[in-house]
């Protein structure tokens, strides 16, 4: 039971935009009733069918690592959090629809995680500026999360998908955005994060998992089967081709 | 003509201060988060603006610049705003974005705003009825009422925040009471965290291992309900469900202590930068500093005492008295009002300045720790009440500090008021605050090398 292999996948971003209830809804498949601020990190389990349906399918456990906090948090709490960081095979950045600086943020909290990993690469990462060469070879996959989709005005639904689109084109990931809330006037309900929009067979449920296996792979599968961490070595395994259609 | 040219000075004035504001608010308060209401940062800025101008005044009556009747009129037009804008606008505002956030009220907005405001109304009126604040001569409906209220809640956080200052400020600055933290204890602290977590992970595998193997035979997870139901519980074995309960308690206590544990190690990491920091230059400097400040706050609290033992109100300013004994005591003449004019402006700009920078700053530590993306409104605009009252009490107490030709305006602008009251209160509430905060940070002290000890 125990003895499945792992991979460990960091859940970062502002205070607010909704990890928690991200986290929960992907390992438990309920809404979270009742969030709270998460202090430190919270860490849970999902259990994914590597290549479901084929005749490699095996079953991982994906430990999702979130951690609390705001980038402009004191010096202290940022060290401290550095200790979470270690052996990350890859990252989900959420952001919030409706704020702007949370996904400027974004920029920031990914410089934050992969300094810590930096690595005998070579990777040379200045703390404050973002250089998007570094993104493009970055070993670590990346997967975009939007919340709070519902609460923006019809009118500006456009312009945020463009600016997410060039978001995720600069961190070269993949995005899905999700509602928050069901507003209907039916029915006031305070769920956190719908599970329609996750459910099996939707193009969301495909690009997570598309990216869960991506991760999998990258630790598990490389061309160099002798190497521990996954990040010395430089080759990058294009599994696109195998994947996107 | 001149009245004009003063007019044109003080707007252009007012005009600075509130763009300060402005940008204050966007690069500092709301640095996390995006402005979609407008109208929250305008409000502040025109409390800050005002407030500002009201200091500006002060100033300006030292030094005697404008011309006195065009000063008075810009007191008066002032002193209306500010008050128009602390009890009206302000506390209005704060009543629509609170029912905002709530759902049910959605339809009634303005309805229920205005009801929280008459709530509001009601208690401020209430609140002047302990407090002998007002001579029976002043109407119902007349400045002085909103004025002398307004001063209570001011004073009452003034006092306050100084008391809790004067006491953190050397215990922040000294190095004495920095407790010695090495490396090893932070790593171990973190090996022990990390411990945790994989504890924790493991046990949410286990969980998550028995809910799929569960799912995949079918089992109910729900505990079956009804008469029948129950028979059938007390048979067979659910043996799944009780293990996954049991799992998920250990599960609850792990992450409590994962919590603390993380913040015993930023608590940790936060002194060992201190240490680090006490031991450059710029860390002597303020330690040094930090000795003649616990003087200087031991001092406050004994004359705080003093004042209202013997119930005594100084009757001179610290200006004038400084300038008796100098002139009685040491023996130097010189210009008695020359002087006096460019000390106390000195020491009313220093008292000014600093009181503004210390509440900007401790607005923003308070803001940062308490906001969230959908109270940030709310937690905005009481800020920007507290600082409205804050600055507006700062004058009133500022009187005191003035030389007695300078105190004319005050008193003339501000009504009748028992200035001494105000004083007195002033002292009471220092003298709590300052207690109690030692005795607060004691605890914390001492109770910090235990938990650390016992590691």
């Amino acid at each position: 039971m125990a003895s499945l292999d792992r991979v460990k996948v960091l859940v970062l971003g502002d205070s607010g935009v909704g990890k928690s209830s991200l986290v929960h809804l992907l390992c438990q498949n309920q809404v979270l009733g009742n969030p709270s601020w998460t202090v430190g990190c919270s860490v849970d389990v999902r259990v994914q069918d590597y290549r479901e349906g084929t005749p490699e399918e095996k079953t991982y456990y994906i430990e999702l690592w979130d951690v609390g906090g705001s980038v402009g948090s004191a010096s202290s709490v940022k060290s401290t959090r550095a200790v979470f960081y270690n052996s990350v095979n890859g990252i989900i950045l959420v952001h919030d629809l409706t704020n702007k600086k949370s996904s400027q943020n974004l920029y920031r909290w990914s410089l934050e995680a992969l300094n810590r990993d930096s690595s005998p690469t070579g990777v040379i990462v200045s703390n404050s500026d973002y250089d998007r060469e570094q993104f493009a070879e970055n070993p670590v996959p990346l997967l975009l999360i939007g919340t709070k989709f519902d609460q923006i005005p019809e009118t500006k639904r456009n312009e945020v998908l463009t600016r997410t689109a060039f978001l995720s084109e600069d961190f070269n990931a993949e995005e899905i955005n999700l509602a928050s809330q069901t507003f209907s006037s039916s029915k006031a309900s305070v769920d956190c994060t719908n599970p329609r929009y996750l459910a099996a067979g939707t193009s969301n449920a495909v690009k997570l998992s598309r990216f869960f296996d991506k991760v999998i792979e990258k630790r598990y599968f490389t061309r160099d089967p002798s190497q521990m961490t996954g990040f010395t070595d430089r080759k990058r395994f294009n599994f696109k081709s195998l994947h996107y259609d | 003509m001149s009245f004009f040219v003063d007019s044109v000075i003080m707007f252009t004035s007012q005009v600075l201060f509130f763009g300060f504001g402005w940008l204050f608010f966007m690069r500092q308060l709301f640095k996390d988060y995006e402005v979609r209401q407008y109208v929250v940062q305008v409000v502040f800025s025109v409390t800050f603006a005002f407030s500002c101008t009201m200091f500006e005044l002060i100033i300006f009556e030292i030094l005697g610049a404008l011309s006195s009747s065009s000063r008075y009129f810009h007191w008066k037009l002032n002193l209306y705003v500010i008050l128009l804008v602390l009890i009206f606008v302000v506390p209005f505002y704060i009543g629509y974005f609170v029912v905002s956030n709530i759902r049910l009220l959605q339809r009634q907005k303005l309805l229920f705003a205005c009801m929280v405001w008459f709530t509001f109304m009601y208690f401020f009126w209430k609140l002047g009825d302990p407090f002998p604040i007002l001579s029976p001569k002043h109407g119902i409906l007349s400045i002085e009422q909103l004025i002398s209220r307004v001063g209570v809640i001011g004073v009452t956080l003034m006092a306050l925040l100084s008391g809790f200052g004067a006491v953190n400020c050397p215990y922040t600055y000294m190095s004495y009471f920095l407790r010695n933290v090495t490396d090893s204890d932070i790593l171990a602290l973190e090996r022990r965290l990390l411990q945790t977590m994989d504890m924790i992970v493991s046990k949410k595998k286990r969980i998550a291992m028995t809910r799929r193997q569960m799912y995949q035979r079918g089992e109910d997870q729900n505990k079956q309900t009804g008469f029948w139901g129950m028979i059938k519980s007390v048979t067979s074995t659910q043996t799944g469900s009780e293990n996954l309960s049991l799992i998920q308690q250990e599960v609850d206590a792990l992450e409590e202590l994962s919590r603390q544990l993380f913040l015993e190690t930023v608590d940790l990491q936060a002194t060992k930068e201190r240490i680090e920091y006490s031991k450059t230059f710029q860390g002597k400097y303020f330690n040094f500093l930090g000795y003649f400040f616990s003087i200087y706050c031991v001092w406050k609290i004994f004359m705080a005492t003093i004042n209202i033992v013997f119930d005594r109100v100084g009757k001179t300013d610290p200006v004038t008295r400084g300038i008796e004994i100098t002139v009685n005591y040491l023996g130097i003449q010189f210009d008695v009002k020359f002087w006096s004019q460019h000390i106390s402006f000195i020491l009313v700009g220093i008292i000014i300045v600093t009181s503004i920078r210390g509440l900007l700053i401790t607005l923003t530590k308070f803001f940062y720790a308490i906001s969230s993306s959908k109270s940030s409104n709310v937690i905005v605009l009481v800020l920007a009440q507290i600082m409205g009252m804050y600055f507006v009490s700062s004058v009133l107490l500022m009187r005191m500090s003035m030389p007695l030709e300078y105190r004319s305006i005050v008193t003339e602008v501000l009504g009748e008021l028992q200035f001494n009251f105000y004083h007195r209160w002033f002292d009471v509430i220092f003298l709590v605050s300052a207690l109690s905060s030692i005795l607060f940070l004691y605890l914390a002290h001492k109770q910090a090398p235990e938990k650390h000890m016992a590691l």
